[in-house]
């Protein structure tokens, strides 16, 4: 292979692990408080650009309502928790302000669609995981697969089957060591690095432990005066951010459509999992090694990438059921 | 500064406490005695809101009906439950700070002084600081349990048979360590089977079998009640000192 074909591949299989170690740090983010396998991340991922593009069209996109909807829902649930209501239907009226903003304002769509896509994370936590407090691992991925498909569904109705194209932050290139690497792809690895290094920190103050805490042994948290509601909405709402923002970071690059969210969130769940879904650093290497893999074995058997890159997992679970670490649950 | 009236704990259609009354007055030591299946940890569990009770529960003045137990325990009720609970594959250091997160919370600093303090109570967390939870003996382990729930600086102490399964020694130590709580003005509420060092300790004692309280009392009282001494104490009464 030559020089600069192996340079384009390195950098396309970097950028694009870039977009996996971001998904992937949202399922470790997820996982580490809740034991959720969060498959639907990967459709919020895309909500985020397909959102974005609705601004950009001058509609208002569905998402809006959707969002809104959940919120008022959640606010009903929790009518009876003092303040919680008003605050609730006050963060919906403000994603519907925000929605006819973004139509207003298409120069403001991306952070605009980020704002409306986020409630949807903490909205479905608090709708379908906090009412089954007790729920085992399978349990919820069951639930989360089911949501995955509610989620994928709602895109094809908001959205159409079409690839949307939007336009990159960064439109130029930077020259890395002689090639031509796109500003956006700078960008989305600038993400990653910066939601690791985020998410490392967070989790050494008392906050982020507490929020560990909150799966390592739920009733041992509540006695300490931990809410594990609250610590499971913090933790899906900062995961929807990461999620949101590799969304729309990606999408310059990839272009968005409703059903390429699944995918992305499985390559995300193996690079995750090769950090054991319990290490940020150690997914953002494995979103680097999905990337890296999934490039050079496009170059060399495109027909077969996604067979190869999921073959990545079989080894890898093997390795890790053996080394078992923290994986396993609390009586 | 607790009163409980009628206070009633089902589990389905089994029935674990039915009509207990109870009252903690500040800086005193409760006692709660009884056999296996009396009651006693889900009377516990009703005041810190983890079981679902029904009755009347005053606390300070005010009912704790529709609170969180993580809203009583930043109101000071705190619980040392009977398996501890404690945050295994985390440190020992981080365990007791999280002791405290409800005083984080609500904006508390200088949370280092008291953990300092619990070091000085037990000084063999302060060696094993940085050793996962999970690790430790179960004496340490119930050190560290206690030690986290001093860490929220509580104004009502639950303990659930905090010498279960330790060895003698460390019963004992355990018991110095109450007794020092004691001492500093701590109100505990102490359940226990090993009644003995439980009604030495305690002013007042309540007597539970089957979900109710059958004798309550001046704990020295109570160690003289022939029933207590018989069942509980494993003398008969002519054997007494
Ligand atoms: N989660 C539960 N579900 C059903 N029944 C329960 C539950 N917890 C306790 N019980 C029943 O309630 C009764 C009282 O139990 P509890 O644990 O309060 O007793 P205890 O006095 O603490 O006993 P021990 O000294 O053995 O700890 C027992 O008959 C027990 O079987
Ligand atoms: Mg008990």
């Amino acid at each position: 292979m030559d020089p600069t074909i192996f340079g384009f591949l390195l950098s396309d299989g970097l950028i694009s692990g870039a977009l996996y170690a971001l998904v992937a740090l949202s399922l470790v983010l997820v996982f580490a408080v809740t034991r959720v396998i969060l498959i639907p991340m990967g459709e919020w991922v895309m909500y985020a650009p397909l959102t974005q593009a609705g601004f950009l069209e001058g509609r208002l996109p569905a998402t809006v309502g959707l969002s809104a909807l959940l919120l008022l829902v959640w606010a009903v649930l929790d009518r009876r928790r003092g303040r919680a209501p008003w605050l609730l239907a006050g963060w919906a009226v403000g994603v519907g302000l925000l929605g006819m903003a973004g139509v207003r304002w298409p120069s403001l769509a991306g952070p605009i669609a980020f704002l409306v896509v986020l409630p949807l994370g903490p909205a479905s936590f608090r709708l379908f995981f906090e009412p089954l407090p007790q729920g085992s691992v399978l349990l919820y991925l069951i639930l989360a697969v089911g949501l995955h498909f509610v989620y994928k569904g709602l895109g094809l109705a908001f959205f159409g089957p079409d690839q949307f194209r939007l336009p990159a932050l960064w439109p130029g290139e930077l020259g890395v060591l002689g090639l031509p690497v796109p500003g956006q792809g700078v960008l989305l690895v600038a993400a990653a690095l910066l939601a690791m290094a985020g998410l490392f920190l967070f989790f050494t103050t008392l906050y982020g432990k507490a929020l560990r805490a909150a799966a390592v042994n739920r009733l041992g948290a509540r006695i300490s005066g931990i809410s594990v509601r609250e610590a499971g909405r913090v933790a899906f709402l900062l995961a929807t951010a990461v999620g949101a923002a590799a969304g729309l970071l990606a999408a310059p690059l990839t272009n968005a459509s409703y059903d390429m969210g699944f995918l992305l969130g499985l390559k995300g769940f193996v690079a995750a999992i090769l950090g054991g879904l319990v290490s940020y650093p150690l997914a953002v290497v494995g979103g680097g090694l999905v990337g890296l893999l999934e490039a050079f074995s496009s170059f060399y058997a495109s027909a077969y990438k996604e067979a190869i890159v999921f073959t990545l997992l079989l080894p890898v679970l093997a390795w890790r059921s053996l080394s078992a670490l923290t994986l396993e649950e609390e009586e | 500064m607790l009163r409980v009236r009628g206070l009633a704990v089902r589990y389905g259609s089994a029935v674990a406490v039915e009509g207990v009354d109870l009252e903690v007055h500040p800086g005193e030591v409760v006692t709660l005695i009884g056999p296996n299946g009396a009651g006693k940890t889900s009377t516990l569990l009703a005041l810190t809101g983890l079981a679902r009770a029904s009755g009347e529960l005053c606390y300070l003045g005010r009912p704790l009906d529709g609170l969180e137990p993580e809203e009583r325990v930043a109101r000071g009720i705190v619980l040392v439950h009977e398996r501890r609970l404690l945050f295994g594959e985390m440190p020992v250091e981080d365990n007791l700070l999280l002791g405290a997160f409800s005083r984080y919370k609500r904006g508390e600093r200088g949370l280092g002084e008291d953990l300092e303090r619990v070091y000085r109570l037990f000084p063999r967390l302060a060696e094993r600081r940085r050793q996962p939870a999970a690790t430790l003996s179960g004496g340490e382990q119930q050190m560290l349990a206690i030690g986290r729930a001093l860490m929220s600086r509580p104004k009502l102490l639950l303990l659930d048979e905090p010498s279960l399964g330790l060895a003698p020694l460390v019963v004992q130590e355990i018991f110095g360590i109450l007794r020092r709580l004691k001492a500093a003005g701590t109100t505990l509420l102490l359940v226990e089977q090993n009644a003995k060092a439980a009604l030495s300790l305690a002013d007042r004692g309540y007597l539970l079998e089957a979900g109710r309280v059958v004798l309550s009392g001046d704990a020295a009282e109570l160690a003289r009640d022939p029933q207590v001494v018989e069942h509980y104490l494993g003398l008969h009464p002519e054997e007494r000192p």
